[in-house]
């Protein structure tokens, strides 16, 4: 018996030599190769191009460090957005300009306490700019971090206030909270008008319960009438049958989700088979819908979502992108992705404006991209012409589309 | 200097161990913050240190209930959760009134302990009357039952005052508390408390460590403590020659719970965000392994496998996502290797003085 157990022992330890050997490249983060040890800036341009000697011009490489959960339940937005993010990177890596990316992506199973232990090894390995966090709960303890430390920070989708609230070097690629809840209330006042609403939303998920707080509050002062507010909570998203029969009761004639696209396939295929039909609209966690395992399209069928991405635009920028994303991940980027590539992009042209180079320090970027934040225009993939508050909200035109035949089409 | 080594020498077992256990704890501090003060240490380790020392009380409380008492708790995070938010609201709330951040601290960390140790009288008094598993059935329902509690409470603080709300039926939102202008809010519901001031430090979790480790060693040499023990081992036995069985069994229980509020009023206090989804299930069993892999009633081992534990998957980064297999793979090594005769024959060859090595961890 005992022989066996140390021969039992001998084979896991084996596996987990094996393990250590056969991972030393990770398949869905990006790998960015040794993590350089060296204080930062200590990297001026070691790349041919003119790197950084004269300031005024940008130049150089410089080292994004990505925070996001890549693990866990919220892995699928994490993922999304590393990705997104890298090519970006690649992309601009191959115009071969004097400004060069390099890419961290560490994991935070969207935790705070684990997203500032990410922070703090990404700034042990050199990382100058934060793109980050992906999820608003560990986005918060993050940011008040690089506050303190002047570590520059832009979140591709943490999209509460409290992430950038009071935070001077902190912006967002993504709408947020308040802005999708009252940008809903005015999208149905106008065109849904006289609409009767019900809401379901998710009341332990900050995204979802600050939502519908805003949507709430306008939708008062436009003057919709909600006859029905239902909650629920993770541990119940898989049944929604009594807050639909509440909605249905209450004559709701629309039925606004903020909520993520998971649990709102369930209450699509809830009402359908209830027989109970009335116009679904959702915010941006409804982006993805389509692209869901085991989903059938057909119950998506007449949806209308607010939302600033679509994999289906015709424009040649988002179809390149997509047609790279299919091609690198074998599946159609969501919004979280198309986020995170514009975070890539918002701070190229940051760094281009405030002629930063790659042997600044840490905080002397963050100065210096402070300034330039709210002097650029850029055109994404995620909004044309997005600019920026000081506060670090971001301004864009918010898009309606509505499901069509498993496309999105602009109403 | 021979008188010492005498009196030493003439120690009991325990009392050794115990004072080897203080003494390696004062050490381990001692050479982290001398490296500190040299710069050898990194940010990625510096930042961990709090949340260790956190980790570190919780297993030692724990291991109270599960070591030495015998019963089975699967809420401890639960118990963590009371001190963290009201160990916040209390220092939220008193930053006009005492402007020193560690007087702050400490009343914070107060606070959660008592309201934690209150939490624990409340689930320990019915409970703690039954035998059988029944302890830690109600402990899993009480740490999700204060998840859900917490995901509903509305608080602010204005000159006026704490205000509360309790949003039940999810149509109150922080507005609806009536706060002043200038009032911050606390606790958001879901969202947990954000915006708030971190005031935790290392030298604050280092001191309660030491607090924890003198409270659960000298309850457990205490007549109390042999009470409780003989509890565990013979409950009839005990009581036949009069043990009160619910008094000791409580005392052990809320002893428990009160450190691990005091826990998390230290854990809460290191990070300006904490929701209530963080105390789940998963990290009442993410303690529970810490103290299992220590050793059941072994206090420098919850302490040693509390540090080990907490930095292993941190330091596993390297692996991405493979990271949490690794872990598991070397959770398992380690239940094996400390279980294997042949493993500890052959450490037991190398290190002849084997009895002395452990007195010293």
């Amino acid at each position: 018996m005992k022989k066996k157990n140390l021969v039992a022992m001998l084979m896991a330890g084996a596996m987990c030599l094996g393990l250590l050997a056969g991972c030393t490249s990770p398949g869905g983060a990006p790998a960015s190769g040794e993590p350089s040890q060296g204080t930062q800036g200590s990297q001026p341009g070691q790349n041919d191009n003119q790197g950084g000697q004269t300031t005024g011009t940008a130049g150089g490489t410089f080292k994004l460090g990505g925070i996001g959960p890549l693990t866990g339940e919220n892995a699928i937005y994490g993922k999304a957005a590393m990705n997104g993010a890298q090519i970006a990177v690649d992309e601009i890596n191959a115009l071969g300009g004097a400004i060069r990316f390099e890419l961290q992506a560490e994991d935070d199973q969207a935790d705070p306490e684990l997203g500032l232990n990410a922070y703090h090894k990404l700034l042990d390995d050199g990382a100058q700019i934060i793109v980050g966090s992906v999820t608003s709960g560990s986005g918060i303890a993050v940011s008040a971090e690089t506050y303190k430390d002047r570590v520059f920070t832009l979140t591709p989708s943490g999209s509460s206030v409290d992430v950038i609230s009071g935070k001077d070097n902190v912006f967002q690629v993504c709408f947020t909270d308040p802005n999708q809840g009252t940008g809903s209330a005015d999208y149905i006042a106008e065109n849904l008008s006289g609409a009767k609403v019900a809401v379901i939303y998710r009341n332990d998920d900050a995204y979802s319960q600050g939502i519908r707080d805003t949507f709430v509050a306008e939708a008062g002062a436009k003057g919709i009438s909600i006859v029905y507010q239902g909650t629920f909570t993770k541990d119940t998203q898989t049944d929604f049958s009594v807050q639909l029969a509440g909605a249905q009761n209450a004559g709701a004639d629309v039925l606004f989700l903020p909520i993520y696209y998971q649990p709102a396939s369930v209450i699509l295929a809830q009402a359908a088979a209830m027989n109970y039909a009335p116009t679904f609209f959702g915010v941006d966690g409804m982006d993805g819908i389509l692209g869901m395992d085991g989903f059938d399209t057909k119950l998506a069928e007449g949806v209308m979502l607010l939302t600033p991405f679509s994999a289906d635009a015709e424009d040649e920028r988002t179809q390149g992108f997509v047609k790279k994303y299919k091609e690198l991940h074998g599946e159609i980027p969501n919004q979280f992705a198309a986020d995170g590539y514009d975070a890539v992009y918002v701070i190229y042209e940051a760094i281009q404006a405030a002629g930063c180079t790659a042997d600044m320090s840490a905080a002397d970027i963050c100065e210096a991209l402070v300034k330039s934040m709210t002097a650029i225009s850029v055109d994404g993939l995620t909004g044309q012409g997005m600019t920026w508050q000081p506060t670090g909200e971001v301004s864009k035109a918010p898009m309606a589309v509505v499901i069509k035949d498993g496309v999105y089409v602009t109403p | 200097m021979k008188k010492l080594t005498q009196k030493i020498k003439g120690l009991k077992k325990t009392t050794k161990v115990d004072f080897a256990t203080y003494l390696g704890v004062v050490l381990a501090f001692a050479a982290v913050t001398l490296l500190g003060r040299l710069g050898l240490l990194n940010r990625f380790l510096t930042g961990m240190l709090v949340p260790i020392c956190a980790y570190i009380v919780m297993a030692v409380s724990l291991n109270l209930t599960v070591g030495i008492l015998g019963e089975l708790s699967l809420g401890h995070a639960g118990f963590m959760s009371v001190g963290a938010f009201s160990g916040v609201i209390a220092a939220q709330s008193l930053q006009a009134s005492i402007p020193s951040a560690p007087v702050r601290l400490a009343v914070a960390i107060l606070v959660g302990a008592v309201f934690a140790s209150a939490a624990g009288f409340i689930v320990g008094v019915p409970v703690l009357r039954l035998r059988g598993d029944y302890l830690a059935i109600v402990t899993l329902a009480f740490g999700e039952i204060i998840k859900e509690l917490i995901n509903c409470l509305l608080v602010g603080y204005d000159s006026r005052g704490l205000h509360m709300a309790f949003n039940i039926n999810g149509s109150l939102t922080i507005s609806d508390l009536g706060l002043e202008p200038e009032g911050i809010a606390i606790i958001k519901g879901a969202q947990g408390a954000t915006g708030t001031t971190t005031i935790a430090t290392f030298t604050a979790g280092f001191i309660l460590i030491m607090i924890t480790l003198v409270i659960v060693l000298n309850l457990v040499r205490s007549r109390a403590g042999r009470a409780i023990m003989a509890l565990r081992d013979n409950r009839i036995a005990a009581e036949s020659v009069g043990v009160n069985v619910t008094k000791y069994k409580l005392m052990a229980f809320v002893t428990s719970a009160a450190l691990a509020g005091a826990a998390g009023a230290l854990y809460g206090l290191n990070y300006s965000n904490l929701a209530a989804s963080k105390f789940s299930f998963d990290t009442s069993i993410l303690v529970l392994v810490y103290v299992v892999l220590g050793g059941l009633g072994n206090m420098w081992g919850s302490i040693v496998a509390a540090a080990v534990l907490y930095i292993l998957p941190e330091a596993l980064r390297e692996f991405a996502d493979y990271r949490m297999l690794v872990y598991a793979v070397v959770l398992i090594l380690v239940m094996l290797a400390t279980n294997n005769d042949q493993l500890k024959a052959l450490a037991g060859r190398i290190l002849p003085k084997r009895k002395g090595a452990a007195d010293n961890g």
